[in-house]
């Protein structure tokens, strides 16, 4: 590993941080527009976080010091995991600590931490929350797994960035297998950042609501930190996504080259304006399920990462 | 990694989607969407039929697309349309089990019929063979559909689906049938659907409905 | 020619009988039809017996001693039906339970089925094969909801989606086994589902195959003989149709249904050379056999106890052959025959006893030999025949699998003697009330046709004590053939 290597994975992080507030923007304008709104500023994630950070921290009485905790620990989680991904480059020098597996597991710990968080008040809403979101992890998981067994299978590898070196420098085929796990992920990424048919993000109604029903206790910079951690998350997917199925235009290859490494970074942003407005679009088009169905829509996520797998062991492709 | 030709990729992936298809069929709950499926799926059997043809240069196997396409894509779903629209039969066919449950039920089946094709796979000797499996998949599964629907239409739905999976395994385990049989499945299906209809009336004559709970007095206790 | 006439009267008969089957004159003119047909399989068989094995059409069709010997008897029973079907129709017809439309359906389907089931019987292609049984099955499903009451309607859909979804599976069955014969054989031409060829090369076929298609085979064709687990459809549709159609159903259709299996089993047995095929069968018989006996007790219909008689007859009938070697099947083809007669005999008196008592249901019939001697004596003897009384056949092929099982399946006897027994008690104590006792049922305007019945009856009694010797050796010859010598 060369400095330059390190100077790529540290500029990742700061990117991952700087732009996952901004690609939440970026689809709530996409959803206004869509949905005949003036549109809010693309900076306002940034102008809500800043104000968070300077208001003071209200605790309930009963918290415990997990409570305060919590989010620190949620926020690192999802920093370790945008070092993790390779969003521009596949030479990270990080991402020999943990590979695809070890990153569910980092997400999984993140949903932990916010859940008993949650549970730590004691109201009512916070389980609840905590009750859902477990409920729909449980069901996530083992369909993103599935998803990247699938692209492991095919470039054998579990370390992300093997795997998108593998798929991007492959011949180009017809993969049945990569569009129905694609399909999977995209309903897992649906379901695990809280979006329109599972979870509504924009309103705070007790019978649908699964996220924000954790963070209702939440004030000042622990709020502040916990909705970053949610944009970091919903960047860490889309990332993971391009990973497995748009590795175009990813720095690789053995050597450090910095001129496809600044070539891979306005790549990234086109693919995640295009993703942004895709993902506007689903939500504009979909109805909110029932809570009811969210197993049912997860299900179909898993069905389709298996499917996909089983298709890809069957027929080779 | 897949250095195999474009046309066989294609038929894969129409293998896929025919497989697809047969799990959107078990978990729909409406029977027009039922047979837009099914029609779907009679598409891309006449579709993969008619690039087989293409592919090995079998004459029939272009009488057998053109079959294909014309009935079960086209004339089957339109008398089903028809009978839907004539007994006014739209309402939602909710499975008797859960649908979750009834997608795990289908995954385990189609493991099943990956392992159950594996011999029949290594032993023909065409270049579809892979693809045996899937079609004893979509068998099973719309057997499953047919299992799991009370409702007289769904379960015809699901008995021409499995029609489907059996024409695509003749189709990749040999290259299909010789000419005259495959025409003599067809017409037992034409028939098979004729009968259907006049029973639909006679049923819904004596019921006023297609509700299928209604045919179960015929127990053992009587 | 024979084999000309054979196929073309019972299909033209369909036709005519579609636009004339309401006439007064139709139910003689589907005697007729009947009579030409039986009178070319009489003629067929003596050509078998004198000539040996012929084939037709380009080798699509295929007579050999064993499917020769059951055309004729599909043909005689099938005569001896329409005759029994004459006065019966006649009287639903006045009774006002069928109209000139459904008059119409049943002679044409009726001709059809039976066309259906010689060609199914007679075809060498094992493609073809399949699409007569599945004729077979459409053409009489109409038939079962011809009165249609809300329960013939549950009869008939369960009648067509289970032997539907069966029929499929042999269908898949049949892929198979022409996959596996294809790499031998070639796709040029049929030869690869010719049966004779297919029978060529047995030794060839590869087993993963064959052994698998046989299970698909065995179900599918199994649903349609009313193999235990499959049987649900068979007391349904056989209660539930008008009697004549029970009667071919039960006496004709199982029968058909089993040729198939053991031509499928012949193919098998001969590339696998293991006895997967022959557990299976035994399996299926033995599992049929208990399984009727003990809901025989359950049946308060005189139809449904009769058909569930089948089940047990038919599990008998897949044990024997499953047993294998030349004196099984022998008892086998003979417990067919005998099968085959004495049922539709019993359907034939129980059908005029329903008519004179207006219900099927056993505890309303009583005093049938006050009522009519005849259908009194008819229902009683008949019962006897198909319980395995001596001196009737069905005794003596009984007894020849009895007898054969102990030596080969020891463990098997106990439990069919069992399950006999178990049936023996269960018809015998519903029948005799029948039979003897008081009667308020009133006389009928047509006379019964009581011809066929004991027809049918002497004829089991002679084959019970005395068997020709031309057709011992026809059935001896069919036996090898099965056997695979």
């Amino acid at each position: 590993m060369t400095p330059l290597d390190w100077l790529t994975q540290l500029l990742e992080m700061l990117a991952a941080l700087a732009a996952a507030p901004l690609f939440v923007g970026w689809i709530n304008q996409c959803r206004a527009w869509l949905q005949n709104r003036s549109a809010p500023s693309i900076l306002q994630p940034y102008r809500a976080i800043r104000k968070l950070f300077y208001k003071d921290a209200v605790l309930a009485t009963h918290a415990s010091s997990f409570f305060r905790v919590a989010p620190y620990v949620v926020f690192g989680a999802m920093v370790g995991a945008a070092a993790v991904i390779p969003s521009v480059s596949t030479r990270l020098p990080f991402s020999n600590a943990a590979d695809a597996i070890a990153l569910v597991g980092l997400f999984a710990t993140a949903r932990v931490f916010i859940s008993l968080a949650a549970m730590d008040v004691g109201t009512a809403f916070g389980s609840l929350g905590a009750r859902r979101e477990m409920l729909v992890g449980f069901l996530a998981e083992p369909a993103l797994l599935m998803v990247i067994f699938v692209a492991s299978l095919i470039s054998a590898s579990t370390a992300l960035p093997a795997i998108s070196e593998g798929l991007a420098t492959r011949t180009l085929a017809l993969y049945p297998s990569l569009a129905f796990t694609g399909v999977a992920f995209v309903l897992v990424l649906l379901a695990e950042n809280a979006r329109i048919p599972v979870d509504n993000p924009a309103t705070h109604l007790e019978l649908t609501m699964i996220h924000e029903a954790m963070l209702l206790e939440y004030s000042a910079r622990h709020l502040a930190l916990m909705e970053w951690a949610a944009a970091l998350k919903l960047f860490n997917y889309a990332c993971i996504g391009f990973a497995l199925f748009l590795p175009w235009g990813l720095a690789t290859g053995d050597s450090p080259n910095p001129g496809t490494l600044l070539a891979s970074i306005p790549v990234l942003a086109g693919k995640l304006a295009i993703a942004g407005a895709a993902l506007a679009v689903i939500e504009t088009v979909s109805a909110k399920l029932r809570v009811f169905r969210a197993p049912e829509f997860l299900a179909t996520a898993f069905l389709l990462a298996v499917l996909g797998l089983l298709v890809h062991l069957l027929l080779g492709a | 990694m897949s250095n195999s030709s474009i046309d066989l990729q294609l038929l894969n992936a129409f293998a896929s989607l025919l497989l697809l298809l047969s799990f959107a069929m078990l978990s729909q709950r409406r029977i027009v969407t039922m047979v837009k499926l099914l029609a779907m799926q009679g598409m891309l059997l006449g579709l993969a039929t008619l690039l087989l043809a293409v592919r090995t240069g079998q004459n029939h196997l272009y009488i057998s697309a053109a079959l294909t396409l014309s009935l079960k894509a086209l004339f089957m779903p339109w008398v089903l349309h028809r009978l839907i629209k004539r007994l006014g039969v739209y309402w939602d066919s909710e499975p008797l089990l859960n649908i979750t449950v009834t997608m795990l039920a289908g995954l385990l089946i189609v493991i099943f019929s990956f392992g159950l094709a594996q011999p029949i796979a290594e032993f023909a000797n065409t270049a579809t063979r892979s693809a045996i499996g899937i079609a004893v998949a979509v068998v099973l599964l719309a057997f499953l559909t047919m299992i799991t629907r009370g409702k007289a239409m769904s379960q015809v739905v699901g008995f021409l689906s499995m029609e489907n999976g059996l024409f695509f395994g003749a189709m990749s385990a040999s290259y299909g049938m010789p000419m005259i049989i495959e025409l003599g499945v067809a017409l037992d299906v034409l028939v098979a659907m004729l009968v259907l209809g006049v029973f639909f009336f006679q049923i819904r004559e004596q019921f006023d409905s297609l509700d299928l709970h209604h045919l179960e007095k015929l127990r053992e206790e009587k | 020619m024979e084999f000309l006439a054979l196929l073309v009267a019972p299909i033209l008969g369909a036709v005519i009988l579609a636009f004339f089957g309401a006439r007064r004159f139709a139910p003689e003119a589907n005697v007729a039809i009947s009579v030409v047909t039986f009178a070319a399989a009489c003629a067929l068989t003596v050509r078998v017996i004198s000539e040996g094995s012929i084939t037709a059409a380009n080798e699509q069709f295929f007579i050999d001693p064993f499917n020769v010997f059951l055309v004729t008897l599909t043909a005689f029973v099938s005569l001896n039906t329409s005759l029994f079907s004459r006065p019966y129709m006649r009287i639903e017809r006045e009774h006002g339970r069928v109209n000139s439309a459904q008059s119409r359906l049943y002679h044409s389907m009726y001709q059809l089925f039976i066309a259906a089931m010689l060609i199914a019987l007679t075809t060498n292609n094992m493609g073809l094969m399949w699409v007569a049984m599945e004729a077979a099955t459409l053409s009489t499903v109409l038939l079962v909801t011809l009165y249609r009451t809300p329960s013939s309607l549950e009869a008939g859909w369960k009648y067509f989606i289970l032997c539907g979804v069966g029929i499929a599976q042999a269908l898949f069955g049949t892929i198979l086994l022409y996959v596996a014969a294809e790499s031998v054989l070639g796709a040029e031409g049929m030869s690869a589902l010719l049966w004779t060829h297919l029978n060529g090369v047995k030794g060839q076929l590869e087993p993963a195959v064959l052994s698998l298609a046989f299970v698909f085979l065995l179900v599918g064709y199994g649903t349609k003989v009313g193999l235990a687990p499959l049987h649900n459809w068979l007391p349904d549709a056989h209660a539930e149709g008008p009697t004549p159609i029970s009667a071919v159903l039960s006496g004709l259709l199982l029968n058909v249904a089993i040729y198939a299996v053991v031509r499928c089993k012949v193919l098998v047995e001969g590339s696998l050379k293991s006895d997967l095929p022959s557990q299976m069968l035994m399996g299926f018989g033995l599992l049929s056999v208990v399984l009727a006996a003990f809901f025989l007790w359950r049946q308060r219909d005189i139809k449904r106890l009769l058909a569930y008689s089948s089940i047990e007859h038919m599990g008998i009938i897949a044990f024997a052959f499953g047993m294998g070697g030349a004196v099984a099947n022998f008892a086998a083809l003979l417990h067919m025959t005998v099968h085959s007669l004495t049922k539709s005999a019993i359907f034939f008196a129980v059908g005029h006893a329903a008519q004179k008592s207006g219900t099927q249901i056993m505890d309303d019939i009583r005093g049938l030999l006050t009522l009519s001697p005849t259908v009194g004596w008819g229902l009683m003897l008949g019962t006897l025949a198909i319980l395995g009384m001596p001196p009737f056949g069905v005794f003596a092929s009984e007894f020849l699998i009895l007898t054969t099982a102990m030596q080969q399946q020891p463990w098997a006897t106990p439990i069919l003697l069992m399950a006999l027994g178990v049936a023996f008690a269960a018809i015998f104590g519903r029948v005799q009330p029948m039979v003897f006792g008081e009667t308020t049922a009133k006389r009928l305007p047509h006379p019964p046709a009581l011809l066929p019945v004991f027809a049918h009856l002497a004829l089991v009694l002679m084959l019970g004590l005395y068997i020709p010797s031309y057709l011992a050796d026809w059935y001896r010859l069919a036996a090898r053939l099965i056997a695979g010598q």
